[in-house]
């Protein structure tokens, strides 16, 4: 059995709307192994809630479509299979948690039965005493009293909600969790329980994650790897010492972390990156950060960087690129 | 191989989405109506319908073809000279609709505009002055919603006796209630916002604030809302003339043309089935429109 | 509750009681003479004298107001003045024509309404979905009126299966009712498609089918169930106003029941027969809407939980 538990290859995704052909994912490679968790940071528009909606197949119906490229969630073809198919899978081998607690429950169910539901989809041998016995148990998993299987959520606050849909992603012991921004909408100390929660329960399940999130904090803290997301291209990755610790960087990078108080530094003003992400209804016959890129080159306008990979390290950009370091003599627009 | 939209002079240039040109409200409004094919068709109906109404005297004579009676001519089928054919008393079926929607329109433009007025007046004492004043009037406005409109109305007109005006006071007290709660829900949704007690700080007086901003606010709901109340009005007129409690024999009010001609339905059905197209066409124009203005004026309620 | 049950039939009252004096005023000080009315036009003075004060006409306006509201709370709303019966007896005798036309008319309309609701939503932009809508628009613009006499031209005079008048078996209440509830079913059609659509698009459908569910599970448990909320609202609210409103289509189909009645009452001058049918039909609206209410807080536990605050 290989280590390679989830592999998007060359992944393209686009939305049809009334007005445009929006280009949200251009192009993505990534893997995640089994039992690691990989972070995936980026702008809000870079495509990251997109690429987890693929590997779900839950793309909205005739508006998101996967034009190319190919997704193997351990050894399935993602890509191929049919609803069916994928039906057996959600909720099952593969989880997703989203990042509004407060709107992904229904409200007139109780919270218990909605446990019970995804218990009752893939597993419907069980008696309904297992049932009930399996959720006393993942709502003590994820703390919260067995007694309030039966209130509604409108009775829960935030946190609690989102401990619920924890307890709902995790119930079939899937392999693979995609958590998109699961704590952005909670205040500060919930959001450190709920990712302890959710590190606490990945380690006893040995469950791969894809957490998406714009938090380096975060990252830090929970990731193993990390990819670095821009107008729907992965433009670099590696693991969470490569990001943080490594002296190279693509641009885009440099900015992200250029853009984040420093407590040991004593300065006036946070350096943005400036402009704004590109048109996503245009595609770009080069790299996408060329507008704001403060290294760019005239290769970085015609050309789509290649990725370079240094080790575990991989940048997607032309200063690293050996053959353009080699002719490339001046460098033009430095801010 | 270049790709469009990239500027090689600056960093940072916006793209060609310029949000900062302003399209004026009502060409934006405009523009998205004329968008949707189904609500140009309803403007389309209403204009037709408008141009009978206005022109019905050019069309065809009044008093030669819609009232008087011509027994010799009576119950003739759809022909060259009477295009939907004649009724019982030998009238002229397409003179009397195309009267029928004068009387229709003008009936219902009064009955709009008389609740309109009123409905307002009454909804901006509400929502302006809230309290106890509000609270009061809203429990009057309960207590006529209470009362099915076909009853209240039937009850008018019945108790007065017949005729336009009372008819008219029949339709618009079942309105009204409607258009309060327009205005007032519109001066409600204002009254509290910041810039409202910025207004006032600044000394603006009331009735600037209520020109300036309560009313744009409120003008949107009160157009739809006004087609739509139109549409139900020809309705209930028609209804009333139906059961005999609306306009008075003889003037060609569709609802008393179905109901004259019942009778003879069975062997010259063009008499009922014209006089209830016309209706439907009249109220389906209005309900289009007042659709597609509603989409027009915030697309986020379309689906 | 039921604390909260009691509130909203005390608040029932004032509204009764506005109804009675609106009408009560419309009634007395319109003109024309019912005493006339029911005398000819010649009438003996002294046959006139005597029926006025009979009648109570001869009292002041505010006198007669609070003498009817004082014997109607102890139940006594008096005697049709056409016909001497007291007018509870009539009003009830005709009361069951009305609630068949109207339940009847609500059972179609709910079941041809909100399944196709439910199908043009699911199916948004589909063949059934179009045809659905433009549909729709044509018979919610149709007078009821007309679109009962084409019934009647199709089925009754020309293909002769049903009849057209009277109230003597089923088979009277069917146009009856098919032509009230298709107008209607047209509304609740574009209602339910509009909600269901809202729902739909909502967090926790998304959620449902990330557990796996299958699209029918989808669809009838998690959407139906937060759709049906508002659709239940409108319903409820619709058999009140088309208690009063069935008028025009008892007329039509010579029906002996409330509307119909309502209708000569008026014409007559008949006052306590008038009075007595449109407070009738208000408080029964009155029932239904706190009925209504009372659903919906069973169904759906947000609301519950404040009602059960209260």
């Amino acid at each position: 059995m290989s280590d390679v538990l989830l592999s998007i290859e060359n992944l393209h995704v686009t939305y049809r709307t009334d007005e445009a052909l929006v280009y949200a994912v251009n192009g993505v490679n990534l893997n995640i192994m089994r039992g690691e968790t990989l972070g995936l940071v980026g702008e809000t528009g870079a495509g990251k809630t997109t690429t987890a909606l693929s590997v779900m197949r839950l793309l909205p119906d005739k508006i998101g479509k996967i034009e190319q490229g190919k997704i193997y969630l351990d050894g399935l073809d993602i890509t191929a299979a049919t609803e069916a198919d994928m039906r057996a899978i959600r909720g099952n081998i593969v989880s997703m948690i989203f990042q509004d607690p407060m709107s992904s429950l229904n409200p007139v169910l109780r919270v218990g039965e909605q446990i019970a539901e995804v218990l009752r989809i893939h597993n419907d041998k069980l008696s309904k005493s297992e049932v009930d016995r399996r959720v006393d148990e993942l709502m003590e998993m994820v703390g919260l009293p067995k007694e309030r299987k039966v209130e509604y959520p409108h009775q829960f606050s935030g946190g609690m909600k989102q401990r619920v849909v924890i307890a709902i992603a995790l119930a079939c012991e899937p392999k693979l969790l995609l958590a998109d921004e699961p704590t952005t909408a909670l205040d500060v100390t919930i959001q450190a329980q709920v990712l302890a929660i959710i590190r606490e329960l990945k380690e006893m399940l040995n469950t791969s994650m894809l957490l998406i999130t714009h938090d380096l904090g975060i990252v830090a803290e929970n990731c193993d790897r990390v990819a670095v997301m821009y107008a729907g291209e992965i433009v670099e990755m590696g693991t969470v010492e490569d990001i943080f610790e490594e002296k190279d960087h693509h641009p885009y990078t440099v900015g992200l972390f250029g853009s984040i108080p420093d407590l040991d530094k004593n300065i006036d003003r946070l350096t943005p990156i400036e402009g704004m992400m590109p048109d996503p209804t245009v595609l770009q016959a080069g790299c996408p950060f060329y507008d704001r890129c403060p290294q760019r080159m005239d290769i970085c306008n015609t050309e789509k960087p290649a990725e370079v990979m240094k080790g575990t390290h991989m940048i997607k950009c032309h200063l690293f690129s050996n053959v353009e370091k080699a002719a490339n003599v001046e460098k033009v627009g430095e801010v | 191989m270049t790709t469009k939209n990239v500027d090689k002079t600056g960093v940072g240039k916006p793209d060609s989405r310029d949000y900062t040109k302003k399209r004026s409200q009502l060409k934006l409004i405009m523009y998205r109506f004329s968008k949707n094919r189904l609500a140009v068709l309803g403007l389309c109906i209403l204009c037709v319908l408008a141009l009978c109404a206005i022109f019905a005297d050019v069309i065809a004579d009044y008093q030669t073809m819609a009232i008087k009676q011509n027994i010799m001519n009576k119950l003739q089928p759809p022909s060259a000279e009477h295009w939907l054919g004649t009724d019982q008393y030998g009238r002229d079926i397409f003179a009397r609709i195309i009267h029928g929607a004068r009387i229709s329109l003008t009936m219902g433009i009064g009955t709009v505009l008389t609740s309109l007025t009123i409905g307002s007046i009454f909804g901006a004492l509400a929502g302006y002055y809230g309290g106890k004043v509000d609270n009061i009037i809203m429990r009057i406005m309960d207590v006529f919603l209470a009362i099915p409109n076909m009853l209240m109305a039937v009850t008018i007109v019945g108790a007065l006796g017949g005729g336009l005006v009372n008819l008219l006071i029949a339709m618009s007290i079942s309105s009204i209630p409607r258009f309060s709660r327009v205005i007032r829900s519109s001066i409600l949704s204002v009254r509290d916002m910041d810039y409202i007690e910025a207004a006032r700080a600044c000394g603006t007086k009331d009735s600037r604030i209520i020109y300036k901003h309560v009313l744009p606010n409120a003008i949107g709901p009160i157009i739809v809302n006004a087609t739509l109340s139109l549409a139900n009005t020809i309705l209930s007129i028609s209804g009333m003339s139906f059961i005999g409690l609306g306009i008075e024999k003889p003037m060609p009010e569709w609802g008393s043309m179905l109901s004259e001609g019942r009778a003879q339905m069975r062997y010259h059905p063009n008499l009922v089935i014209f006089p209830g197209i016309a209706i439907a066409l009249a109220v389906l124009g209005l309900n289009l429109v007042g659709d597609g203005l509603r989409d027009a004026l915030d697309p986020k309620l379309k689906n | 509750m039921a604390r909260y049950v009691f509130k909203r039939i005390l608040m029932m009252i004032p509204v009764l009681l506005g109804i009675s004096f609106i009408i009560f005023a419309i009634l007395s000080f319109s003109p024309g003479d019912p005493v006339m009315m029911m005398l000819g036009d010649n009438p003996d003075p002294q046959a006139y004298a005597e029926l006025t004060r009979e009648l109570g006409l001869d009292k002041p306006f505010f006198v007669q107001y609070f003498n009817y509201i004082a014997s109607a709370l102890k139940g006594n709303f008096g005697k049709s003045w056409i016909t001497k019966i007291p007018v509870f007896d009539e009003i009830l005798a005709r009361f069951p024509t009305t609630f068949y036309i109207t339940v009847g008319a609500i059972c179609l309309k709910v079941l041809i309404g909100v399944p196709i609701g439910v199908i043009s939503a699911v199916k948004q932009y589909s063949i059934v979905d179009n045809v659905g809508m433009v549909l729709t628009l044509i018979f919610a613009s149709m007078p009821t009126f007309w679109l009962g006499l084409i019934l009647i031209l199709v089925f009754s005079l020309y293909l002769g299966v049903l009849p057209a008048v009277g109230a003597e078996s089923w088979q009277n209440f069917v146009l009856p009712c098919v032509t009230l509830a298709i107008g209607s079913a047209a509304t609740l059609v574009r209602m339910t498609r509009s909600t269901m659509l809202e729902v739909i698009r909502q967090d926790y459908i998304r959620t449902a089918r990330a557990k796996g569910a299958s699209e029918r599970v989808v669809i009838y448990k998690h959407a139906l169930r937060n759709a049906l909320l508002p659709v239940i609202t409108i319903v409820g609210l619709n058999f009140g106003v088309m208690l009063g409103g069935t008028m025009v289509i008892e007329s039509l189909f010579a029906m002996p029941g409330l509307g119909t009645n309502t209708i000569t009452a008026i014409r007559m001058k008949d006052r306590p027969m008038v009075m007595a049918s449109v407070l009738y039909v208000a408080f029964l609206a009155g029932v239904i809407n706190l009925l209504v209410d009372l659903a919906y807080a069973y169904v759906d536990p947000r609301v519950k939980a404040q009602y059960l605050r209260k």
